[in-house]
């Protein structure tokens, strides 16, 4: 959390020396607060006043990684609560658990298939993130085993779930260039896990279900022994409960900058449910409120694929609207005679334009023009989507060659443009469609008879 | 370790609604469905009151849906060649209420005229005791003249009847006004726009207590983000007590996500989409929690497995409420 000039001052000397090169530690705190500085100018902080300034100038929600290759799950650093307010920054890691008790084939075919789980939205390829290794067995070489079968099928991240130090040293051991987390410390053996944590230099999660207090208590002991990358499970399952103590934990770390419970949080929206679809709504809300790490119970991609769509939308920067790439869409088996439409590429607008093209069963051509990612009526607002713009992605998308029909059919909140078009585009026919994207399907099937 | 829980006072909160009427009150509802009345933010009893959960409005059309997906098609069966019987079948499921859209007035399709449309609506209200939404499908221009016959068919009844649009809004609040009924207004996702048309309805005469907010719904993977982020900030605003903004507000969630790719493309799906059947249903529902999550007080559904899912989800959270 970003620290005002004043509280900064407090930490400072307050001799007015000049040797930062301000007049006076005041004004010197005031641009260290607006970042226009840097702390070591001042040549005499002492060590606590600068160990104080640097612990709260860090984020309210710690950065944690998990795994140590290029898919690796990183979150927290979140700073607001609506995504409006600013944006939610690192995506919740979406990973399958398996459990030590299950055949190995089958913890390989788990692990195949999750590890190798991609799907294609909006151009982007969206996966799963890792896999959580459960020791259901209570049995240490049983679960090093299916660790095993796991890390050799599947290059993802890892998250190992046994409350037994022993075990999970045993799991520790196979997986151990892979920063996998550790799931989890309890009261009972947060010491021991903690050392875990240290030696095979892994992030903690830390699991109390009594309450925010007994959580709190036990983050702190961990933290001073010297594990900084903690993830929290405050045990609460459900979606009332965890709805609830989610918000919570978040508005703490926001609101209060409380430190000991400012950490990503884990869940596992699938205990405690009586259905598939059930436990898909509430990794669905997970998504929404707050979850860092979503383990889920089986991998089914009826499950999945929504899941990482809500995410995708979700975790946008509203600021910077999605954009489609600029180009000649052919939607379904458009052809020369195909009917060919216009719009912007506001990604909302494309979608909408696309998708009630595809409904109309009729094969289309749509040429989205670069309008700097707003829609219709506003980049034609702001001079984005005119005439001019409009010609000129006809000539350098080479739809000329593709539909010798020469028509073309703009947005009808533009049906002003069709005479300077017309100038534009000579030998071309200006045809204005629908207002609104819903209405194309119809407008298509009664206009259409090239 | 002291943990005290951050709780916030809100100055305002959610405008109750009523709708549907029953004998006493002028109509013949059964049962009347109040919304709104929340003083803080989706489920978060901690802090404030819930005195009404969310309700799910089951969306039927008032003539056979031709283009529907097979799966939503082989669930529902027969029922949807006759809106009553599809009604009485949508009560069965546990609807709170029957949203129902005019389709069959779209003057590009079968152009039914509103007299016709009006005589469906009361065959509706004969066949259940269930509160209704009605909806125009005749477009911007149109709707006005359905939903005034509608609102003069069902005199009373206290139905909600929309969209009501910053360019029609007129015609159809007068109806409600004449006719005792509700309006919802619809806006393009647009808080300050939402808060515009509200004030607009207002100002015709309609008292506050009889406008519900569509703020319009973008399903998931197309624009769910721009839908929650308008409701977060619809309820926001109403929790800090902007009363043009605390009408309780509907999501369209059955209608928009049945409609995506994703849920009615039944051949050549992709492997990574799954079982094409459960992933349509898990579409309508990501859909529906997502938004619920952000504030909304009533969410339309078409698939009667979604209906029952999110009714224990409401349930679930509605605990105690
Ligand atoms: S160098 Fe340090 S002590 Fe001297 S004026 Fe600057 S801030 Fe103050």
């Amino acid at each position: 959390m970003a620290l005002s000039g004043l509280e900064i001052y407090k930490n400072l000397p307050k001799t007015n020396c000049k040797e930062c090169g301000f007049p006076t530690c005041l004004a010197f705190a005031m641009k260290l607060a607006a970042k226009g500085v840097e702390l070591s100018a001042c040549p005499y902080v002492s060590e606590a006043a600068k160990q104080a300034l640097e612990a709260a100038a860090a984020p309210p929600i710690r950065l944690v990684t998990i795994g140590a290759d290029s898919r690796k799950i990183e979150v927290g650093n979140e700073v607001v609560l609506f995504r409006h307010e600013k944006t939610f920054y690192h995506q919740p890691g979406i990973v399958v658990r398996v459990k030590d008790t299950e055949p190995a084939d089958q913890i390989a075919k788990t692990a195949k298939e999750v590890g190798g789980y991609s799907v294609e939205r909006v151009g982007l390829q969206l996966t799963l993130d890792g896999i959580a290794i459960e020791n259901t067995s209570g049995d240490p070489a049983k679960f090093a085993a299916a660790v095993k079968a796991v890390k050799d099928t599947a290059t993802v991240p890892l998250i190992l779930m046994s409350q037994d130090p022993k075990a999970m040293e045993a799991a520790l051991e196979v997986a151990k260039d892979g920063k996998p987390l550790i799931y989890a410390a309890t009261s009972q053996n947060w010491q021991e896990m903690a050392g875990l944590a240290k030696k095979y230099s892994a992030p903690l999660a830390v699991y109390s279900k009594d309450g925010l207090d007994q959580l709190a208590e036990l983050t702190k002991n961990i933290a001073g022994a010297g594990v900084a990358d903690l993830m929290l499970d405050p045990g609460a399952r459900g979606m009332l409960d965890s709805l609830q103590m989610m918000t919570q934990l978040r508005r703490l770390a926001l609101k209060k900058n409380f430190r000991a419970l400012g950490y990503p949080i884990i869940t596992f929206p699938g205990e405690g449910v009586d259905s598939l679809e059930e436990e898909a709504a509430t990794a669905a809300q997970h998504v929404a409120k707050y979850a860092g790490v979503i383990v889920l119970n089986s991998f089914n991609p009826a499950v999945a694929y929504p899941l990482l769509t809500e995410r995708l939308n979700l975790f946008t920067d509203p600021q910077k609207p999605i954009q489609v790439e600029p180009k000649l869409y052919a939607i379904g088996e458009a052809n020369e005679k195909s009917p060919l439409l216009v719009t912007t590429n506001f990604s909302l607008t494309y979608f909408s334009v696309a998708g009630e093209v595809e409904n109309s069963r009729i094969p289309a051509w749509l040429l989205v023009t670069d309008a700097e990612g707003m829609s219709v009526l506003t980049a034609w607002a702001a001079g984005k989507f005119d005439a001019e713009k409009i010609a000129k992605a006809v000539k350098s998308s080479g739809v000329e060659q593709k539909v010798p029909h020469k028509k073309i059919i703009i947005p009808g909140y533009v049906a002003t443009l069709s005479g300077e078009l017309e100038e534009e585009l000579p030998g071309w026919d200006i045809l204005v469609g629908t207002r609104e994207a819903v209405d194309i399907p119809a407008y298509l099937r009664s206009a259409w008879s090239a | 370790m002291a943990v005290e829980i951050p709780v916030e006072k809100w100055a305002g909160k959610v405008r109750e609604v009523t709708i549907g009427a029953t004998a006493s009150e002028g109509g013949t509802r059964s049962k009347t469905v109040t919304v709104g009345g929340e003083s803080t933010l989706p489920f978060l009893q901690f802090e404030g009151q819930l005195p009404h959960r969310p309700v799910i409005a089951v969306e039927i059309h008032d003539a056979e849906p031709t283009d529907w997906s097979p799966t939503l098609l082989g669930a529902l069966g027969d029922v949807v060649k006759d809106p009553a019987a599809w009604a009485k079948k949508a009560e069965e499921w546990g609807a709170d209420l029957i949203f129902m859209r005019l389709v069959s007035t779209n003057p590009d399709g079968e152009n039914r005229k509103p007299e016709a449309a009006a005589e469906v609506v009361k065959s509706v209200l004969k066949a259940v005791g269930l509160p209704l939404i009605v909806y125009g499908g005749a477009g911007i221009e149109h709707n006005p003249d359905v939903l005034v016959k509608v609102a003069q068919a069902t005199e009373g009844e206290r139905l909600v009847l929309g969209p009501a649009e910053d360019k029609n809004y007129r015609t159809i609040v007068a109806g409600c006004l004449a006719h005792g009924h509700i309006v919802s207004a619809f806006t393009p996702m647009d808080l300050n726009l939402a808060k515009q048309l509200n004030i607009l309805v207002s100002d015709v005469g309609l008292s506050p207590d009889r406008i519900i907010v569509d703020p319009n719904t973008g399903a998931l993977g197309y624009g769910l983000e721009y839908c929650v982020s308008v409701i977060e900030r619809l309820r926001l605003s109403a929790l800090q007590g902007d009363s043009m903004t605390q009408m309780p507000i509907i999501s369209l969630a059955g209608e928009e996500s049945w409609r995506t790719k994703e849920s009615k493309v039944s051949e050549g799906v992709p492997e990574a989409w799954g079982d094409f059947a459960e992933l349509g249903l898990i579409w309508e529902t990501t859909t529906a929690t997502t938004l619920l999550h952000s504030g909304a007080d009533i969410v339309t559904l078409r698939h009667p497995k979604s209906v029952a899912l999110i009714k224990s989800v409401i349930d679930k959270l509605g605990k105690g409420a």
